[in-house]
């Protein structure tokens, strides 16, 4: 994981370490700290493409006000993935395109 | 199945103006409800590794991280009169019910019912237009923050930052600090826009800070790897030869738009005002909106900088709870006042004092 090791002034304390899946591969995180955190640290930079030009989106303003980092996590599309909390076994798919509600997928 | 609570005062946002406002009304013994969309309460203060300026009122010399964690412990001595409930958003506000919606994570629904609220949702990160300005690795100055000093995750190897205003001098300092390179500093603005003791404290790291320059494109597939900048004239048209920058981060600092969903659907009657960045709600002197169950607190009322979102929240707490019928110490509101009076003081605060008097009111009638 790409994370800070030195730093003058804070210090951090990560939670227990965990194992969940991205697109298949499996990566460690730490639980309760933000998804998109945790892939941002596994080298993860892209977590969506849009709908209609299909281009590339990674997460914008990290405190789920503008929909950039909307995922599919344990099959559920459009999860603010900056706010949503990593548990161990989680599966995180990139979306594609606008999703389908659980409902429509049954 | 439906699911309610009820609660005496709503506080929509648990940052630095949130906060304030719950502790000021919980000590007058307000039974008191934060919601709060992160997964933890203290807003922006818990990015904020430099000391504060003001006066000891407003935490001075403290960290910002540091200062949340003293909010906290306030909040935490009212016992059970404060609650906060993390990983919640309020999704919508109905008034002809008075009932506020919450989603708690992404399935767990519930209403709210409340006596009287403190809207206090902040602001949002604003983006300029150039080419591939979405491309992954574009960052609002916020989110690097809560990446690196959060999380302590290493936002990239090397960023170009957009806007010296106070938010792109700090998070450039903060990036140094967390072991990252700048390559530069870009500002459309002929000056220097925040503080100078930030400003000089990047300028003794040797990062260049480029006035009259701006970011023309970003460069990159499918994600950034790198950005063309380019210098301005008087009139901002684009003079001289494009520059490339070689970076895998450009972090945008160019400004915050107050959060007001919730004031719209209330029908709080707003303006747009150009010196607070956005609509904000007219409020009389206690911060209470043209609806007269809704308080308004921090950058939601207009851009400023977090001890002044302090102060607000005290005076809208301690307005709400006086609203509520819980006694409440009268001077404590003058002393606030001149607290707030003191932070807009003198050129820095022109501005925000040129905003402010367009969206005060007297009293509401009523």
């Amino acid at each position: 994981m790409e994370l800070i090791k030195e730093h003058p002034v804070l210090e951090f304390r990560h939670g227990k370490e965990v194992t969940f899946s991205f697109d298949g591969r499996e990566m460690k995180g730490f639980e309760g700290e933000p998804i998109a955190m945790a892939l941002h640290a596994n080298g993860v930079r892209t977590y969506r493409i849009t709908p209609e030009m299909k281009r590339p989106r990674g997460f914008f303003c990290a405190i789920g006000k503008c929909s950039s980092c909307f995922m599919v996590v344990d099959g559920v599309p459009n999860v603010r993935t900056c706010v949503t909390p990593l548990s161990s076994g989680m599966k995180i798919e990139t979306q594609r395109g606008k999703g389908l509600v659980p409902m429509e997928t049954k | 199945m439906r699911k309610e609570i009820e609660t005496d005062l709503l506080v929509v946002g648990g940052g630095a103006a949130g906060l304030c406002a719950a502790a000021e009304a919980g000590r007058a013994g307000a039974k008191v409800t934060v919601i709060e969309s992160d997964l933890h309460a203290g807003g922006q203060l818990v990015k904020q590794t430099h000391k504060f300026f003001g006066s000891k009122d407003e935490y001075a010399g403290t960290r910002g991280y540091k200062i949340a964690d003293i909010l906290m412990e306030e909040i935490e001595s009212l016992g059970d009169k404060v609650e906060i409930r993390t990983n919640t958003t309020v999704t919508g506000y109905y008034p002809e019910e008075g009932i506020y919606t919450a989603m708690r994570g992404e399935d767990e629904y519930y209403r709210i019912k409340a006596k009287k609220a403190v809207i206090a949702t902040g602001a949002q990160e604003r983006l300029i237009p150039f080419p591939n300005n979405d491309l992954p690795g574009v960052y609002g100055a916020g989110a690097v923050q809560t990446l690196m000093n959060v999380y302590g995750v290493i936002p990239g190897k090397r960023v170009l930052m957009v806007g010296a205003g106070n938010i792109g001098l700090i998070v450039s300092y903060q990036l140094r600090q967390a072991g990252v390179e700048i390559a530069a500093v870009v500002e459309a603005m002929p000056k220097i826009g925040g503080y100078w003791v930030h400003a000089a404290k990047i300028r003794r790291l040797g990062i260049p800070i480029l006035l009259r320059h701006t970011i023309t494109e970003a460069l990159g597939d499918k994600i950034i790897e790198g950005a063309v900048i380019q210098e301005l004239d008087d009139k901002f048209q684009l003079i001289g030869q494009p520059r490339t920058i070689e970076c895998d981060v450009i972090c945008m600092a160019v400004g915050l738009t107050p959060t007001t969903e919730l004031f719209w659907q209330a029908g709080a009657r707003m303006l747009y005002c150009p010196q607070l960045c956005g609509h904000v709600p007219y409020r009389d002197e206690t911060m209470r909106t043209s609806h007269p169950d809704i308080w308004v607190a921090g950058d939601a009322a207009g851009i400023e900088e977090a001890s002044a979102a302090m102060v607000e929240g005290r005076i809208a707490g301690h307005s709400a709870a006086k609203a509520l019928g819980y006694p409440v110490k009268e001077e404590a509101f003058k002393q606030y006042w001149s607290r707030l009076d003191h932070l807009r003081a003198g050129e820095v605060g022109e501005k925000i004092r040129g905003g402010i008097c367009q969206v005060i009111v007297k009293g509401w009638e009523a």
